[in-house]
């Protein structure tokens, strides 16, 4: 079993969404971006996905890259298995048509309400699931988010902060010794 | 490297390469038997290790699909994967954080201490603490356990900093960074502690011990140590007496193997264990081998967990250094005017943001979520540890239908919240969120149990052959030498981290078998 399924998504394994990131063009000001080329999904099926993992895991001080990896992701596992493609496919188009408009026309409320309606679906999940392991596996991400990662390089925390809180009390040395 | 021949019947098999299969292994090396110690996992180093959550998980953890039932949320959250444990040379020593507690005296006389609980098949270890401490100290000092032998405590991290000035403003008094298999100082050849952070993910200082690089090496060093990576056991083999002759196992290439061995003692971890023993029916033994009691896979414990996060207003960057980094011991005894019976532990842990995102709150999405998320470098976290009851119901059984690649049936986990698991982790997911209130939490978040990685007691000690698996010394009640090797000897849960018993009982097991080998009566 790969680690996919224990969350419901099925799919192959993801290490380092960074590369499937590189390469594409994003804007600091957030403005037009190209579409990165797929393989197996249609310009129109990645912009929605695209926008819907932008409400399933909304980060406002994140560009477009990280979100466009994920969509890559999703890309990847479709070129890997046709039902994968299919239900990409029916799910995309299933949410154009709940709301009387594209999602991608939608305002985000809006957004939310058709995300929630299918939020049981084989569809939500599959999406979820990648962009959760993809997203939160992103070294921008890390950054944006406040989060070191790896730290064997530098020769772990010790000398990098593991104990530099100064808005408490230092606990005693009874309880917690000096290190060597 | 040592190879015994497969028909050399005077080998004892060991089967997992953990806590109790690696050391008991390397003391059986050291009285000069002559082992083969079987591992599903494959061989990673220190080197090979990485600093990062899903990797590691995809590197370690035991990822053969097993199903579950029952109304713990994990079987909802994480239907295929009940415990996070490992596949790997070193078992789940190369994951655990290396909290190394004692159980206490009255945790081994339960069904005395805690009588007239409806619904827990409690039993009395046949076991007390004073047999077992001669075999602590040699664990503790074996696996460098601060606190123990002059050795210092851990420095605490910024997340102990939090956990230790809101749980002493609460009242809280036994407060510190805890009895930890992890150097403070250089020592057996390993160096101390780097604060990596990384401590589930496998240790690459080497700090945090692991059969992986201790007990195995040392029994290789003996030469009498032929270590199987890769190897799959899938039955335990058995003569018309009822004695254990052999393992079955697939090797690294899917080729069948047939072990003889002298002795077969099995240490897989609470879920593997008992499904070998399952898997090993016969005409002699058609209710699985050991299983005269019917006990095999029953009474399934995985402690009683769950985890408080709190948000600060300030930074804490919880994931720096050692994932346990402290321990409040104060509720971890017995006191039935808080509503349970048992006890519980309160340790530090801390999550990378992959895992954070996976673990906060399995299945949320949408602005609320991320909301909190974005507040992770202003999170600190503990984990819950409590003694949670046996029941008879919760079990590991082999699925009727589905099958795993080597055509044996694969298990299912199923496990019921006891009332008195309900209580307590609801008490003490009050008194976690109290302790960072008390420092000034703006929030503090319930989170729900990981798959298991403490899972005992499926093939229990017993006094009786009637109600349970084995003997005091891990010996099945029904086959004379096949062994119990690993947690799933455990009576009770008890309120500790598991490890460390698991250790003692395999050192203590050594000396009996080397003592009734050399009595003849094995």
């Amino acid at each position: 079993m790969k680690r996919r399924e224990f969350l419901k998504t099925g799919a192959m394994a993801v290490v380092g969404s960074a590369v499937a990131a590189s390469g594409l063009v994003t804007t600091a000001s957030g403005a037009e971006e190209a579409v990165p080329k797929f393989s197996t999904l249609k310009p129109a099926e990645a912009q929605t996905l695209l926008q819907v993992s932008r409400q399933i895991f909304p980060h406002r001080k994140l560009t477009d890259a990280p979100y466009w990896a994920v969509v890559s992701q999703l890309d990847i596992a479709a070129q890997a298995d046709p039902s994968v493609a299919t239900m990409l496919a029916d799910g995309v188009a299933q949410l154009n048509s709940s709301q009387g408009s594209k999602f991608v026309d939608l305002n985000d409320q809006h957004k939310v309400e058709a995300l929630k309606a299918i939020e049981t679906t084989p569809f939500f999940q599959k999406v979820r699931g990648v962009e959760l392991q993809t997203l939160y596996s992103d070294p921008a991400v890390f950054k944006a988010m406040g989060y070191q990662g790896a730290s064997y390089a530098m020769g772990g925390y010790l000398h990098h902060g593991f104990n530099d809180l100064k808005w408490l009390p230092d606990p005693p040395q009874s309880a917690s010794p000096k290190p060597a | 490297m040592v190879k015994h021949a497969l028909n050399d019947d005077s080998v004892i098999v060991v089967i997992g390469s953990g806590a109790g299969g690696g050391t008991l292994a390397n003391e059986l090396c050291q009285k000069g038997f002559k082992v083969v110690l079987l591992e599903a996992g494959q061989h990673q180093s220190s080197t090979t290790f990485h600093n990062e959550e899903w990797f590691a998980f995809d590197q370690l953890a035991w990822l053969d699909k097993r199903t579950t039932s029952g109304n713990w949320r994990v079987a909802k959250d994480f239907p295929n994967l009940p415990a996070w444990i490992c596949k790997t040379v070193g078992g789940t020593t190369t994951h655990w954080a290396g909290a190394s507690l004692r159980l206490q005296e009255h945790e081994f006389q339960a069904r005395t201490h805690y009588s007239g609980i409806d619904g827990a098949n409690l039993l009395d270890w046949p076991l007390t603490l004073a047999e077992l401490e001669p075999y602590y100290a040699k664990a503790e000092t074996k696996m460098g356990v601060t606190r123990t032998n002059d050795i210092p405590g851990l420095p605490g991290n910024n997340n102990f900093k939090v956990m230790y000035n809101g749980a002493t403003r609460v009242g809280y008094k036994t407060v510190h960074t805890g009895r930890m298999a992890i150097n403070s100082r250089p020592r057996d050849g390993r160096s101390s502690c780097w604060q990596l952070g990384f401590c589930f993910q496998g240790c690459k200082s080497g700090a945090k011990w692991s059969t992986l690089y201790t007990e195995i090496p040392k029994a290789e060093a003996t030469g009498k140590l032929d270590l199987r990576p890769e190897s799959m056991v899938m039955q335990i083999q058995h003569d018309a007496n009822g004695k254990a002759t052999g393992v079955l196992y697939a090797d690294k290439d899917g080729q069948h193997q047939l072990q003889r061995a002298r002795i077969v003692c099995v240490a897989g971890n609470s879920i593997e264990t008992p499904r070998l023993l399952l898997n090993s029916s016969s005409t002699t033994f058609p209710n699985g081998l050991a299983n005269s009691s019917g006990q095999v896979g029953k009474n399934y414990m995985r402690h009683t967990t769950g985890s408080v996060f709190g948000v600060f207003k300030k930074p804490v960057h919880f994931y720096r250094g050692t994932v346990m980094a402290g321990i409040v011991q104060d509720e971890a005894v017995l006191d039935t005017s808080r509503g349970f019976t048992g006890g519980f532990e309160l340790e530090t842990i801390s999550l990378g943001l992959p895992f954070t995102a996976a673990f906060l709150n399995p299945g949320a999405w949408g602005a609320d979520y991320t909301d909190v998320l974005e507040q992770y470098p202003n999170m600190a976290a503990m984990w819950i540890v409590g003694e949670d009851m046996p029941q008879e119901k919760n079990a590991v059984t082999l699925h009727p239908t589905e099958k795993d690649k080597f055509g044996l049936p694969i298990p299912n986990v199923h496990y019921d919240d006891h009332a008195n698991d309900l209580a307590m982790r609801s008490y003490a997911f009050k008194k976690g969120a109290a302790i960072y209130d008390a420092v000034g939490a703006t929030r503090t978040i319930e989170v729900p149990p990981y798959p298991s990685t403490h899972n005992l007691g499926t093939c229990r000690q017993s006094e009786k052959a009637g109600d349970g698996v084995c003997n005091k010394w891990g010996q099945t009640h029904d086959v004379k030498n096949l062994f119990i090797s690993d947690g799933s000897q455990f009576t009770t849960s008890a309120a500790e981290n598991p490890t460390l018993t698991i250790v003692s009982l395999a050192i203590r097991q050594a000396d009996y078998i080397g003592e009734q080998c050399g009595k003849q009566n094995l």
